[in-house]
């Protein structure tokens, strides 16, 4: 007799999840969502069916996190995933890796999923697009600061109105990040705006890239990028280099170029127009002012007629005087004058100067000759080398002997003291 | 006048014209606006021509203030 074998539960379960795992392995699977759920944790929960037949599927938060577009019921879609067996509940399941919209791409489904949702929201509503100033001072630029877009505005630049200033709050355009890189930045610059005097305020933003494949310009089909310009105090033109496709982008904006470069000629005027818009108006200033001259000088003209009409010679004998006196002034006129005089005072200030130089030269050579001599009259230094100086009794010095009688008291000076002596003869010379 | 921007330049031009046109200045008025006019003509044009490209990056600075500084053509960070 067969003996026969007792299964538990547990075990049975796992025997089934080891055939249904080892048959399948992973596989695509095609149907219709329903009973679709999403779980706070971020987990997927619905069924996959067809006419016959329904699959329990489920999709982790970590393998759902990426995807493009919105799970709904009644969408057809293609899954690739393992079929598994959640042993607590018996089930066998589903577990999606990928899915994907049938007929359309998946970033397609996502597109038109949004753009329904945005204009519901009435994002696009062209009532509310703003008008792009003219001759824009400051303009925002939102793109990659390595990227053709800069260069591509850069160049327009070039042949352009080049007193603009661009301000570039650079971005990266596409891969992880860039979809709220480039919200921030419009945001930041319309932050800066709050703290910028009047003068530095930027009044128009160019957001956008240059041209890629649908997948590079994804970014621009964000819903955190659409309702950034949405949320813009700043006029902004979308620039994705994308000529066929709007991306939401593009419909959200106020202004909508083809491409980087044509944003830039859209705000930035050509030098040509401008220049000739300034001749234009330089030419009606000088008519108009040259009208009002010409009116002037008729309505002088009729005067001067009307004056002559009536004292002719008056007139002549007055333009004769008044020429005369006219050449006279101008003779005078001190304007002329005033050249010739300064070159004079500046050949007189030389002359000064070299005179005075001069003049201070023999001066100081004669104080020194002087001082010398000076030095050698000192009579102290006479002294000292023996002579000695005589006073009479009044103190006047003796110079001739005649002038002193014998048994006068005089006086002598020598180089240290005094003697007293009494004049015993006198002799003269001579 | 140093600091006059083009398109101010521009706008005073048009209304000092506007107002010659009215004809209803006296002379000594109209020949001040026409040299004014003149004069801004003149700074047009040289702003026309001489204007040089300007291009900052924004930056927020440590206390997070913005601030603007020269962007150099070929210090671009690859992103």
């Amino acid at each position: 007799m067969q003996t026969r074998q007792v299964y538990k539960v547990s075990e049975v379960t796992r025997d089934i999840k080891l055939l249904l795992e080892n048959t399948f392995g992973q596989i695509w699977v095609e149907g219709e969502i329903s009973n679709f759920k999403a779980h706070p944790s971020g987990h997927f929960y619905f069924s996959l069916k067809d006419e016959n037949a329904i699959l329990a599927g489920v999709m982790f938060a970590r393998a759902n996190k990426d995807l493009k577009f919105k799970l709904e019921d009644g969408q057809k879609v293609i899954c690739f995933g393992d079929i598994g067996v959640y042993e607590p509940r018996g089930q066998y399941q589903l577990v999606i890796e990928k899915i994907q919209p049938q007929g359309v791409g998946s970033l397609q489904l996502a597109l038109e999923q949004l753009k329904l949702k945005l204009e519901k929201e009435g994002l696009f509503d062209p009532g509310r697009k703003r008008q792009i100033p003219y001759l824009p001072r400051n303009i925002g630029l939102v793109t990659s600061s390595a990227g053709a877009a800069l260069k591509d505005i850069l160049k327009v630049l070039e042949r352009r109105f080049k007193d603009t200033h661009i301000i570039l709050n650079p971005v990266r355009v596409q891969g992880q990040g860039a979809k709220e890189e480039i919200a921030q930045a419009i945001e930041g610059l319309n932050l800066f705006n709050q703290q910028a005097r009047p003068q530095d305020r930027i009044e128009v933003m160019i957001v956008g890239r240059g041209g890629g494949s649908i997948e590079d310009l994804w970014a621009f089909n964000e819903e955190v990028v659409a309702r950034a310009i949405y949320n813009s105090v700043i006029p902004v033109i979308s620039a994705v280099g994308h000529e066929r496709d709007w991306t939401i982008a593009d419909l959200v904006a106020d202004l909508r170029a083809a491409t980087p470069s044509a944003a830039a000629e859209l705000v930035i005027p050509r030098k040509e127009d401008l220049s000739q818009r300034l001749d234009e108006l330089t030419e009606r200033l000088v008519n108009a002012f040259l009208e009002m001259a010409a009116g002037c000088k008729e309505n002088m003209e009729n005067l001067i007629r009307r004056l002559s009409l009536g004292a002719a010679h008056i007139r002549e004998l007055n333009s004769n005087g008044l020429i005369s006196l006219l050449n006279k002034l101008n003779l005078l006129n001190p304007a002329a004058l005033i050249p010739r005089y300064q070159e004079k005072v500046l050949g007189l200030a030389k002359q000064i100067y070299v005179q005075t130089e001069h003049f201070l030269k023999i001066q100081q050579a004669e104080f020194l000759k002087f001082s010398s001599r000076l030095s050698d009259l000192n009579p102290l230094n006479i002294l000292n080398r023996g002579y000695s100086v005589t006073f009479s009794q009044d103190g006047t010095v003796i110079k001739e002997a005649s002038s002193i009688r014998p048994g006068t008291m005089i006086q002598t000076k020598v180089h240290k003291g005094e003697i007293f002596s009494k004049v015993t003869e006198v002799k003269q010379d001579g | 006048m140093a600091e006059v921007k083009f398109e101010e330049a521009m706008k005073k031009l048009e209304k000092i014209v506007e107002d010659l046109e009215n004809g209803e200045l006296s002379l000594d008025e109209a020949l001040k606006k026409y040299q004014e006019g003149i004069e801004l003509s003149r700074l047009a044009n040289q702003k026309l021509e001489s204007a040089k490209k300007k291009i900052d990056l924004l930056v927020k600075n440590k206390k997070g203030e913005f601030e603007l500084r020269p962007f150099q053509e070929g210090d671009e960070k690859e992103d």
